[in-house]
């Protein structure tokens, strides 16, 4: 009982501010709607028994990312006057409602009536080291390569960024 | 115990708020965190099915996914960096060639 009032009222959370991260006037209050939203949903994974991805959640979402892109607002410095000015209303703004809804409708479609119950997980599951042991043997080609990803990604921002080459 | 549907519906939402932010702002930096918002959706799926199938496996990949967000958003940021020292600008309907 205390398992799903705490899920919903995570998800209801983390859907308000999913509208005000789409709807929100200024950049600053939409990535401050973000995190809130990164919180909740960190929540979410907590009751799922995934303690280290609401862990890396919270430090390198809601963390670094989140920093990164108030630096960003912050360093484009933007006035009133570069702030997006469109109408209330438009037939752009009711096309990507009505899209959104019909594809929220059809994917929720399908998944109301998946009901299978769900397995019994061992104490452990989704700790540190049921997931290190799996991540060092298994999966230990792509997370070598994950790290050429970064390596690269790293570089290339820099690239791209730097004022004259 | 929260069943898995309701984390299906609540992925399915949230993915369809983030796609409807793409499809309807023009400030390149909100677009880019409706595009965070997606990736999150998705997370939330895989955490549901690890959750029900009782194997780690979505762990992994929700790791995976959340290193490539990193890296996208580093180089998405450097990008919109760029495009306002060339452009002046951060709306997207004012960035619509090819060529500079």
């Amino acid at each position: 009982m205390f398992e799903q009032t705490m899920f919903y009222l995570f998800a209801i959370v983390s859907v308000i501010a999913a509208l005000f991260v789409v709807a929100g006037k200024n950049p600053i209050s939409c990535a401050i709607a973000l995190i809130v939203t990164l919180g909740a949903l960190a929540g979410v994974f907590v009751l799922q028994e995934a303690h280290f991805v609401a862990t890396i959640q919270v430090l390198v979402y809601a963390g670094a990312i989140m920093v990164l892109f108030v630096f960003v607002i912050m360093l484009l410095n933007l006035g009133p006057e570069d702030l997006e000015k469109t109408p209330r209303f438009s037939r752009l703004k009711g096309a990507g409602g009505i899209f959104a809804a019909a594809g929220a409708a059809l994917l929720a479609w399908n998944f109301v009536s998946y009901a299978a119950r769900a397995a019994r997980v061992g104490p452990g599951f989704g700790g540190l080291a049921q997931i290190s042991q799996k991540l060092f043997t298994e999966y230990i080609i792509p997370f070598e390569a994950i790290s050429a990803v970064l390596m690269a990604a790293v570089v290339g921002a820099v690239v791209i960024a730097k004022r004259e080459l | 115990m929260v069943s898995t549907s309701h984390l299906l519906i609540l992925s399915a939402v949230l993915f369809a708020l983030g796609m409807a932010g793409v499809v309807i702002r023009r400030n390149v930096i909100i677009v880019m965190m409706c595009i965070e918002l997606m990736l999150n959706a998705v997370n939330v799926s895989f955490v549901a099915f690890a959750r029900q199938l009782g194997s780690i496996d979505g762990h992994i990949i929700v790791f995976f996914v959340m290193a490539v967000a990193a890296a996208e958003a580093g180089v998405g940021l450097a990008l919109v960096i760029a495009m306002f020292r060339h452009k002046s600008t951060v709306n997207l309907d004012h960035v619509n060639l090819m060529k500079g």
